[in-house]
């Protein structure tokens, strides 16, 4: 096991499927010398060149419909698009044409690019370098999604997503790239639709994704002191979910929360709620809660900023409500 | 939208050359050295916490936004960038407002909420910087459209760069507006660089003017280090514009003083050319054409109290409330 940081993981990911696969190649806007701007794609132009390695025209919409042409004649290629505001703009090629040109042509082709991008608020960049737009995504069928909270996930389901034939939106969050975790030297995958329990518990479930994960973990902790057992469940993967592992810690607390940094209204955090409530009803003590951001863009200040997105002390907060 | 038939012939611009009166080249002046300790400044108080997130300085570009505000006018409209603080202060921005949104106060032009990348003044007629590269070419084509609905005699100039010419939304601006006849300047600074992208690595064709007559508009190339130049070019495109003969295109070649933002060093930009362009400073080339030396003097001694006294009032200024945010998010 090496200690390694979320960045270097997705970037050793990265290494060893442009290796593995001379199909996989990847574009996106700075990611050949520069290396991107979060230092993901450092170093691979210097082993595969700027055939492989690609410097996009500032031109998203292009360069994302591109990929998905790319992937129709038998590449693998990865985009990259800097934050996850900006993929407003290739909307068409992810909702129109990379999510359903298998279905359309009857499976006779289909997509297997991964679009990588970043979001997140907690850095000060504002209402459009801030949010969390996952939910545009999980309501399309056709789209996998993936938001990994720890180095080592990133790196498995990194594999996982370049090597699966659907189109994957494969998101990181800003203020997770430096943070630090175990990561075995050997090659793993971590598979597509497993969430997973990363600390059990008896009286409260928490079911997050992305960085909320740590913010979960750290609310847990600090309710243990309280005499309160939370288990946290790291969904992962948002498409496809894992929802035997929702229904099961579920069913065994009794108690569910669901806890995500993207605005509540419309937020993946209803559809978990309403799909617990339809499998387990009867085994809940009460209804399913949402610990969620607030209905609102993100404000530059940073005090603003702060209330925006949900707090380790928010967490609590609902947790103890409802113990 | 009615257009007039038949089209008319959209030759390469030419700019008329009259001279250009001292009240002129002062105004200019005032706007590009305001700009430069702006920028110097706001680098400051970054480096010392006063500000958070993206700074984007538009060193050594500050005669563009100075030459081009300074032949519209106060009615006129423009649209701005992420790189944005020299147009604001060149369309008459309060640099007290200015300082306070950078550093996220309540009494800045946001209300704290925008911060450096996007402030908007609707006092001026600026309609806003805008973090999302592109997206000011078609919002500044839309509003000269408005202005065609309501008949206003008006004029949208409209900053953008080398990298958001990349953007499909470019070209599709470029023809609605030809099509259209709409009264739209496009001012592309061509700063040679998209964060570390040189502009020869993302362009086909790097004669950037030459879009213009493409899609049925002059397209006109100015020395964006002179202020001058951006001047006269952009008066004709107003004139040409109010007159009802539809948008112009114009390339002001430039070069940035330093890396993307703040925190780039921007270490892969090729040092000798970097060198030469500094050569040739926007500030130098202005003082120079200018006869009244002691006026030079007297408007740097202005500009740095403003700027010490913007500065002032936003560090007394408040945080903006939190309450007060709450309360005003509205239900939608
Ligand atoms: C749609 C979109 N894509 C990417 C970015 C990230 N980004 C911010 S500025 C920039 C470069 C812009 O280059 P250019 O238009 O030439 O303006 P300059 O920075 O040179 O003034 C990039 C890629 C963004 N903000 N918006």
């Amino acid at each position: 096991m090496a200690e390694m940081m979320y960045r270097e993981a997705l970037n050793r990911a990265l290494f060893e499927e442009m290796r593995r696969d001379p199909s996989v190649f990847i574009m996106g806007e700075n990611i050949g010398e520069r290396g991107g701007s979060y230092k993901v794609t450092e170093g691979l132009i210097k082993e595969f060149g700027p055939e492989r390695v690609i410097d996009t025209p500032l031109a998203e919409a292009t360069f994302t419909n591109a990929a998905v042409g790319a992937a129709l004649v038998g590449t693998r290629p990865i985009v990259e698009i800097l934050f996850v505001d900006f993929t407003t703009l290739p909307m068409d090629a992810l909702v129109n044409q990379a999510a359903k040109y298998k279905f359309m042509s009857g499976g006779q082709g289909q997509v297997p690019m991964v679009l990588r991008t970043q979001g997140g608020a907690g850095n000060g960049l504002a209402a459009q370098h801030s949010q969390s737009l996952e939910a545009l995504f999980y309501h399309i069928p056709g789209l996998k999604l993936v938001m990994p909270s720890t180095p080592y996930d990133a790196y498995g389901l990194l594999l996982s997503a370049i090597r699966d034939d659907a189109p994957t939106i494969f998101i990181e969050h800003k203020l997770l790239y430096m943070t630090k975790g175990e990561v075995p030297e050997e090659e793993y995958v971590v598979p597509m639709g497993e969430a997973d329990v990363k600390r059990e518990g008896e009286d409260v479930t928490l079911v997050t994704y992305s960085y909320m994960t740590l913010k979960c973990l750290e609310a847990a902790e600090l309710l243990e002191k309280e005499g309160i057992s939370v288990e946290v469940v790291d969904l992962r993967t948002l498409k496809p979910l894992d929802e035997e592992t929702i229904l099961e810690s579920a069913r065994k607390t009794g108690r569910v929360i669901i806890v995500h940094e993207a605005c509540k209204r419309g937020g993946i955090g209803g559809d978990i709620a309403a799909m617990i409530m339809e499998n387990a009803y009867d085994d809940l003590d009460g209804p399913v809660s949402r610990v969620c951001g607030l209905d609102t863009p993100v404000p530059y200040n940073l005090e603003l900023e702060k209330v925006c997105v949900p707090t380790v002390e928010d967490i609590a907060e609902a947790v103890i409500k409802i113990t | 939208m009615t257009k007039k038939s038949p089209k008319k012939n959209a030759a390469k611009g030419k700019v008329s050359s009259p001279g250009v009166s001292e009240k002129i080249l002062l105004k200019m002046y005032r706007s590009a050295y305001a700009t430069r300790q702006f920028e110097l400044k706001c680098m400051d108080l970054y480096r010392q916490g006063f500000i958070r997130g993206y700074l984007h300085p538009y060193l050594g570009e500050e005669a563009i936004a100075a030459g081009a505000c300074a032949a519209i006018r106060p009615e006129d409209f423009i649209v701005s960038t992420h790189r944005g603080h020299g147009h604001c202060i060149s369309k008459g921005a309060d640099l007290k407002l200015m300082v306070s949104e950078i550093m996220g106060r309540a009494t800045g032009y946001c209300k704290g909420r925008g911060g450096s990348m996007h402030i908007s003044s609707k006092e001026d007629n600026n309609l806003g910087a805008n973090g999302i590269v592109g997206a000011g070419i078609p919002i500044g084509t839309g509003a000269a459209m408005g202005i065609k609905v309501k008949k206003s005699k008006q004029v949208v100039l409209v900053f953008f760069s080398d990298g958001a010419a990349n953007q499909g939304v470019f070209g599709e601006s470029l023809n609605f507006a030809a099509a259209f006849e709409l009264p739209v300047i496009y001012m592309l600074e061509n700063n040679h660089y998209a964060v570390s992208t040189p502009v020869e690595c993302s362009f086909g064709n790097c004669d950037l003017a030459c879009k213009g007559p493409a899609y049925g508009m002059p397209g006109v190339c100015v020395d964006g280090n002179d202020a001058v130049e951006v001047y006269l070019a952009t008066k004709s495109a107003a004139e040409r514009a109010l007159n009802g003969e539809g948008p112009t295109l114009i390339e002001a070649k430039t070069y940035r003083h330093g890396g993307h933002h703040i925190n780039d060093p921007g270490l892969y930009m090729d040092q000798e050319v970097l060198a030469e362009w500094k050569a040739r400073d926007p500030l130098d080339i202005l003082r120079s054409k200018i006869k009244g030396k002691k006026k030079i003097q007297e408007i740097e001694a202005h500009v740095e109290s403003e700027l010490e006294e913007a500065i002032e009032f936003a560090k007394d200024s408040p945080q903006p409330s939190v309450d007060e945010f709450l309360d005003s998010i509205p239900n939608y």
